[in-house]
């Protein structure tokens, strides 16, 4: 429950759920997941493939298939409704107030028109604004985002621009209209290192200016540690642990948590050439009925208990929440294995 | 040149290794050359893992490519234990260097089983009869972490991290000296990811492989390799023992691509790598050093001038802050 | 069960196999069923012709000319009524099908081993030999299968051999075309490249790694192709070209037929008839088969 000092947060999800109809039953890909986003805070959503975490993403949007199923007791933006909303209310908040950056450039930019006109695009759908406003809207967010000759490229077509700056034409494409929530879903995997870097400091610096909200989905810690100021890590459909990145990162309570940061090599703090720590298993199948902690097939804490409810706990005095049938994520007489 | 410290003869060693490629732009455009590797020298020790990064285009997929003989080097030789292999010959090539790809999904082949996958190396050298095949490869898979039963199965039924298993198994039953490693985790899973990264480790001592590993997450090469060359716009810019690299990182752009790793390690942010936004054209790299354009202390000289390669303690940097003058052309050794 | 648990690998692999899923697929695709099985009867038919056929399809009786069919007050000694030179009308139309499906899948089968040689190999060979065979393709694409058919039936004469020969000769480009494609995006998987770093040799990649990928695609245009030298030489034949008489052809029968149209409608609509039967059970077949191969290839 939000505490009534604090200002309402821009966005409120609690208990959204997502079905997707397959063969032979139904899908529960995501269960029942609570998180809020403040104005201006970044909320890393982490996961591996099959955790529902882009599924999540596309479900605040609006933008699932007809066949899927998404419910949620809540899920407010600014105080709009969105469980209810019709096509009409997500439309004009799509592209306006909420926009979303996809993983692959190439695909979410259409290859048939200018950078110019796709940048403007949103912009004269959603504000009475001139067609020459709005283009030097988009020149004064090109060169916001980095690209030097800003004016020439907004006759250039998106195959003639490498994926460094497609990937920034996207991101100038987000802005045009100042949304207050941007959704970005693996903006840098495809990228080098060294733009992924540079992409993700202009993110960060775009969304403090602009005091813009963030939900960055995302299989990256590194990536994750940097960016975020909260984390939610998603393991086969549900958010098992979610809290500062500071308390996830450092005092990691969920084994999930724990054993993916073991997988990784940290330098620094893991031996060269030693092993790494594995997580044994494959994601359970989330079709049909699925009851207790999802992690338990593959978890080293693993007890009877796990095939039951399993309860939320809150280790500390802030956000810090996990859902563990242990009361600090280890078995009795269990250690913390680094 | 590569310091070379041991006397034996390196497992694997290229000179001189250049690829060039005719590039047409545009439907009437004339043809321009791209050099894709540019007058590369290495040299590998028996069960060395050379980590090989680099952004995109760099010529490391092009690398890989000419030592797994799937294509001719416009100059230069690569020769495996001192003997010269020439690319036409293939079949003597492949039971030496193997390949393992980034993508599990698209290196096996969707109408094949396991087995037939796995067992195709020993049908196509004529090694043993369909019994003694099977049974090598029940072997190889018992050694990659998989069980005998999938034998019978399709990639298809099979996850990620499965099917690089069998990728494993099918680059090794040969039993070659050098496997070529080319982005092998970097489709995973975290979780899956450490597993494959394990395994490789385990059979690199079990068996004595030689790895040449492409990637381009840094920390996982800093964990794996033992050397580590940085290539830009087809030039290994810098080339060393691993903890010389990471801990004293000489080239400016080692020093960027180190600075870009991004730890997971909260309140840090994100850093800046003080590197320009664009990877230079490849047909028309800039003059001078190639990688002035981004470099963050780029001299005079360096707009002008190429560097050449300098000798360091472990290895070698190509940079006009360590001297680099012509003073040796290194036109083939 | 036991081991399930104690090997977390092995746990997961219990999807079906490609076949088992493609067998679910084609069971469960009524289009491609009915498609077959029509095709299946008509097969049936035309094997067994001189077992079905109540008459001989060449014996005249000009006594017994233009009569009716059994539905349009006939008689049951022919079903389907008699010809302009009393020929029993349904046993013509039972030996046709032998020669429609004989022209259609041998015109497909020599067209198709033409295309696909070409189309395999400018895509994975590409360069030179892909621009010859992209020329070839558009100067294929350049001319009129129907006036070339034509002027050379007209040149050669017209039998059931030279029909075959020339639709066989003419409508590859399709194969070629799709199999260049399909062959392009075969090529570029890394299990190509794989099965090129371990030794093997041209011919057995193209073989056991291209082949079986796109074979799928392959059938399609073999049966779309089928449909379409059915129709080409109903045509011909129509056009006096084709299969000569008195060789029972579905063409020729709807062209003998014409000029009694106005008076007796059913000698062009029965040949007609079956021919649109034909055809439309082989492109069911053909459209089921790229529906349920077609997910895999996405995968």
């Amino acid at each position: 429950m939000p505490d009534p000092l604090l200002p309402e947060p821009l966005l409120t999800v609690r208990g959204l759920t997502i079905d997707i109809p397959v063969g032979g039953g139904t899908l529960h890909a995501v269960r029942g997941i609570d998180f809020d986003v403040n104005r201006g805070e970044t909320l890393c959503i982490v996961g591996e493939s099959g955790s529902g975490k882009s599924l999540t993403s596309l479900a605040l949007m609006g933008l699932l298939g007809g066949r899927i199923d998404r419910r949620a007791a809540r899920m407010e933006f600014d105080g709009i409704d969105l469980t209810g909303a019709n096509k009409r209310t997500m439309r004009a908040l799509r592209g306006d107030r909420m926009s979303m950056i996809f993983q692959e450039p190439m695909t979410s930019l259409n290859p048939a028109y200018s950078i110019g006109d796709q940048l403007t695009e949103a912009l004269l759908l959603h504000r009475d604004i001139s067609r020459d406003a709005a283009r030097a809207r988009a020149v004064e967010l090109l060169e916001k985002v980095g690209i030097t000759a800003a004016a020439s490229r907004l006759g250039q077509y998106p195959h003639q621009l490498s994926g460094g700056l497609r990937q920034r034409v996207m991101i100038a494409m987000a802005l045009m209209c100042e949304p207050e929530l941007i959704i970005a879903d693996e903006p840098t995997t495809a990228l080098d290192v060294t733009i992924q870097a540079q992409i993700l400091r202009l993110l960060v610096e775009l969304g403090r200016e602009m005091n813009m909200a963030m939900i960055l989905i995302t299989h990256d810690l590194g990536v994750v540690a940097r960016v975020a100021d909260k984390v939610a890590v998603m393991y086969a459909g549900e958010l098992v642990e979610t809290g500062s990145a500071d308390e996830v990162f450092n005092a990691p309570m969920h084994p999930y948590t724990r054993g993916l940061l073991r997988c990784i090599p940290q330098p620094g703090k893991t031996e060269r050439g030693a092993r790494l720590g594995t997580i044994p298993g494959i994601v359970p199948s989330l079709v049909g009925k699925v009851s207790g902690c999802p992690f338990r097939t593959r978890c080293d804490q693993v007890v009877d208990a796990c095939r039951q409810d399993v309860p939320h706990r809150h280790p500390g005095a802030g956000e810090h929440a996990f859902r563990c049938v242990h009361e600090n994520g280890l078995r009795a007489g269990g250690e913390v294995v680094t | 040149m590569t310091a070379t410290s041991k006397a034996e003869t390196p497992v694997l060693e290229l000179r001189g290794v250049t690829k060039t490629y005719s590039v047409k732009q545009g439907l009437f455009g004339t043809a321009k050359p791209l050099t894709a590797v540019n007058d590369v020298s290495l040299s590998l020790g028996r069960g060395q893992v050379l980590g090989l990064v680099g952004e995109s285009g760099c010529g490391k997929s092009t690398l890989a490519k000419i030592l797994l003989g799937l294509e001719a080097p416009t100059q230069g030789e690569v020769r495996v234990d001192g003997e010269r292999i020439d690319a036409a010959d293939r079949r003597k090539l492949a039971r030496r260097i193997q390949p393992i790809f980034q993508d599990p999904y698209s290196s096996l082949n969707p109408r094949k089983s396991i087995e037939d996958i796995v067992s195709l190396p020993l049908l196509v050298h004529d090694v043993g009869d369909s019994a003694s095949r099977s049974k090598a490869v029940r072997e190889i898979l018992d050694i990659v972490g998989l069980p005998a039963r999938v034998m019978q199965t399709y990639p298809s039924q099979m996850s990620g991290g499965q099917r690089q298993r069998v990728a494993i198994a099918r680059a090794l039953i040969m039993k070659p000296e050098i496997v070529i490693c080319d982005e092998p985790t970097s489709a995973l899973d975290v979780s899956v990811q450490s597993q494959i990264l394990n395994l490789l480790g385990d059979l690199r001592a079990e068996f004595g492989l030689t790895y040449l590993f492409i990637s381009h997450d840094l920390a996982v090469v800093e964990h794996l390799a033992t050397r580590v060359a940085v290539m830009y716009l087809g030039r290994i810019v810098e080339e060393t023992q691993v903890a010389d690299l990471f801990d004293t990182p000489r080239h400016p752009y080692t020093q960027a691509l180190l600075k870009s790793v991004l730890t997971p390690d909260p309140g840090q942010g994100v850093p800046d790598t003080e590197l320009g936004m664009e990877y230079p054209n490849p047909i028309a790299p800039p003059p001078g050093c190639h990688f002035h354009p981004r470099c963050p202390v780029a001299m005079d000289k360096c707009r002008t001038d190429r560097p050449y390669p300098v000798a360091t303690p472990d290895g070698h940097v190509e940079c006009h802050l360590f001297g680099g003058e012509q003073t040796q052309p290194t036109k083939s050794a | 069960m036991s081991d399930m648990t104690t090997d977390p690998l092995l746990a997961q692999i219990t999807g079906p196999t490609p076949g088992q899923l493609l067998r679910r697929r084609i069971f469960g695709h009524q289009g491609l069923l009915i498609g077959a099985v029509v095709l299946a009867l008509l097969v049936l038919v035309a094997l067994f012709a001189p077992v079905l056929a109540p008459h001989d399809p060449y014996a005249q009786n000009l006594l017994e000319r233009m009569q009716p069919p059994v539905f349009l007050g006939g008689t049951w000694n022919h079903p389907l009524g008699t010809d302009h030179l009393g020929r029993d009308y349904l046993s013509r139309l039972i030996y046709g099908a032998r020669v429609s499906l004989l022209i259609g899948t041998i015109a497909a089968l020599i067209s198709g081993l033409i295309g696909t040689a070409m189309g395999v190999a400018a895509g994975y060979f590409g360069g030179r030999v892909d621009a010859v065979v992209t020329f070839l393709i558009n100067v294929r694409l350049a001319m009129p299968v129907v006036l070339v058919a034509l002027a050379v039936v007209a040149i050669m004469g017209g039998s059931l051999q030279v029909v075959i020969v020339v639709l066989g000769l003419l409508l590859w480009d399709r194969f070629a075309v799709v199999m260049r494609s399909s062959t392009l995006q075969v090529r570029g998987r890394e299990y190509v490249a794989a099965a090129r770093a371990v030794g093997c040799s041209t011919p057995r990649i193209l073989l056991s790694e291209i082949m079986p990928n796109i074979v799928n695609n392959l059938i399609v245009v073999v049966t779309l192709e089928m449909a379409h030298a059915i129709l080409l030489e109903a045509a011909l034949s129509f056009l006096g070209l084709g299969v000569q008489p008195p060789t029972p052809s579905w063409g020729l029968m709807v062209s003998e037929g014409k000029n009694m149209m106005l008076f007796e409608p059913w000698m062009v609509l029965i040949p007609g008839a079956v021919l649109f039967v034909l055809v439309l059970a082989i492109n069911l077949m053909g459209d089921g088969l790229r529906d349920v191969t077609a997910p895999e290839n996405r995968s």
